[in-house]
């Protein structure tokens, strides 16, 4: 086994044509667990950790948007200017693991694990993310729904690497909430995140499906009744959350059951529409 | 670019050659078993109990999700290198003044995630105090002792300031 250490996205996607069974390894949060464990014994490393262009990030004022690199940890996605355009993806991000965790962790490899309860997941579903993947034979940029097509799965190849993500600035409310067993240091048992972007309300539901969920129908049935959001009575709220629950595919499993995760989201869903007036 | 059998490590201030390592091995298990520097404690390897924890470019992090060969030309700082003289830090003397060390499993670990806190900030709320020293699991001392000897660093180092 060898590990390399490249120093910029061009040597680390040559290194990923040669060597196509080598594992990348970010923040190695995930990887390491497996590595320890004797879960994964990789042939080849390579080693994102050098890259520097990964962890940067850009505020673009002339398309409204925001680009984050790959090596982007947490840390820096929870507080300061980012949390100020991206508020939903800094709320997910205070929910991820520990200050260690969200230290070393970061968006692209979260992106790269693609766990349906992935923390930043509902985020960059709910704003129609764009995915930048880079090989030795150029970039692509495929919308998030269609880079993540199943639990663990995605649409990457194998001599491909994650360089970043790019979203819409906020123009409108945004959250995310989270349900675990308990405060700190908890893998979600379900999860929402709502963004009111250009007017229309956005929900994406995690660990309630094989990918996470974007509640089109929900979403639809508030654009359709409620010309603003502030004719909404707690009532219409409440039915937001049990349709956007009808929307979920969740399933039992060592975390939880699949009708609390149903219930959770219906939960989610109502409380999170509720501050998004309040607001 | 690439490195096998043999690499270097800087802990501490000290430059330590890793020979005859899997380049797999996770930082712990090399400052433990091929550094010998046992400060940082191994209890789950997954991230969950913070009692690895160490410094590496001033990041506070689980030195068992770290793999070793991947931090060449990177500063690791160790529970060891807090203090150069055999003295205490006055952390380190104020979890002894209130009584935060019971076992003493996750000292080293608490240690470095207190030190790390009152660096980036020396007036943390008790909220903030309790948030930063989230990743850190002990099972003896129920946390009281240990949020007291944070507080009681905390007023030392104003009292000092002054
Ligand atoms: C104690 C603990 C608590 C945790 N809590 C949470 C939590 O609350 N919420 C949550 O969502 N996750 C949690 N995690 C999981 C993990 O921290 C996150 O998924 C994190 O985002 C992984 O990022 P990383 O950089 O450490 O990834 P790594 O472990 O380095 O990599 C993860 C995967 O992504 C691939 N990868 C990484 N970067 C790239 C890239 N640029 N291009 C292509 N592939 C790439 C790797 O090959 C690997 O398959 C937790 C983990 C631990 C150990
Ligand atoms: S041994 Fe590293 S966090 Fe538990
Ligand atoms: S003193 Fe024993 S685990 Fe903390």
């Amino acid at each position: 086994m060898t590990v390399y250490l490249p120093h910029t996205i061009e040597e680390a996607t040559a290194l990923l044509e040669a060597h196509p069974h080598a594992l990348v390894l970010g923040g190695g949060t995930d990887v390491m667990v497996e590595i320890n464990f004797n879960h994964r014994k990789p042939s080849d490393v390579v080693a994102l950790r050098n890259v520097d262009e990964l962890r940067t990030w850009t505020i673009n004022n002339e398309t409204s948007s925001i680009y984050i690199g790959a090596g982007v940890p947490y840390s820096e996605m929870e507080s300061g200017e980012l949390q100020k355009v991206a508020p939903a993806l800094a709320a997910a991000a205070r929910t991820v693991g520990s200050p260690q965790i969200r230290a070393a962790g970061t968006l692209g490899g979260n992106l790269g694990t693609c766990s349906p309860a992935g923390d930043s997941l509902p985020v960059l579903s709910a704003l129609n993310a764009e995915v930048h993947l880079a090989s030795s034979h150029g970039v692509r940029s495929v919308p998030f729904a269609e880079y993540m097509v199943g639990p663990k799965r995605t649409s990457r190849t194998a001599t491909e690497m994650i360089t970043g993500v790019t979203i819409p600035k906020a123009n409108g409310w945004q959250g995310y909430s989270k349900v675990g067993v308990r405060n700190a240091m908890v893998i979600s048992v379900a999860s929402a995140c709502l963004a009111i972007q250009d007017d229309m309300v956005r929900l994406a539901l995690g660990s309630v499906g094989p990918t996470i969920i974007r509640c089109v129908e929900a979403e639809k049935w508030l654009h359709e009744n409620f010309a603003t959001l502030t004719d909404l009575q707690p009532a219409d709220c409440a039915e937001f959350g049990r349709r956007a629950a009808s929307e979920a595919r969740p399933i039992d499993d060592h975390r939880s059951t699949a009708e609390y995760r149903r219930h959770a989201i219906s939960v989610l869903a109502q409380r999170l529409l509720q501050r998004s007036i309040q607001s | 670019m690439s490195n096998n059998e043999f690499y270097s490590l800087t802990v501490n201030g000290v430059q330590h050659p890793v020979q005859d390592a899997w380049v797999g091995e996770s930082l712990l298990y090399v400052l433990r078993e091929r550094l010998g520097l046992p400060g940082a404690k191994g209890a789950c390897e997954q991230g969950e109990c913070g009692s690895c924890t160490v410094f590496v470019n001033g990041s506070a992090v689980c030195s068992c999700l770290v793999m070793a060969a991947t931090v060449v030309d990177t500063e690791i700082a160790t529970v060891e290198g807090l203090s150069s003289d055999g003295t205490l830090t006055d952390v380190q003397q104020a979890f002894i003044d209130e009584g935060a060390v019971q076992c003493g499993f996750c000292t080293p670990g608490l240690v470095m995630a207190v030190h790390h806190l009152l660096d980036q900030n020396a007036q943390p709320s008790e909220h903030e105090i309790k948030e930063a020293l989230s990743g850190n699991i002990c099972r003896c001392t129920g946390y009281g002792r240990i949020f007291e000897a944070v507080n009681t660093a905390i007023s030392r180092r104003q009292e000092n300031a002054r």
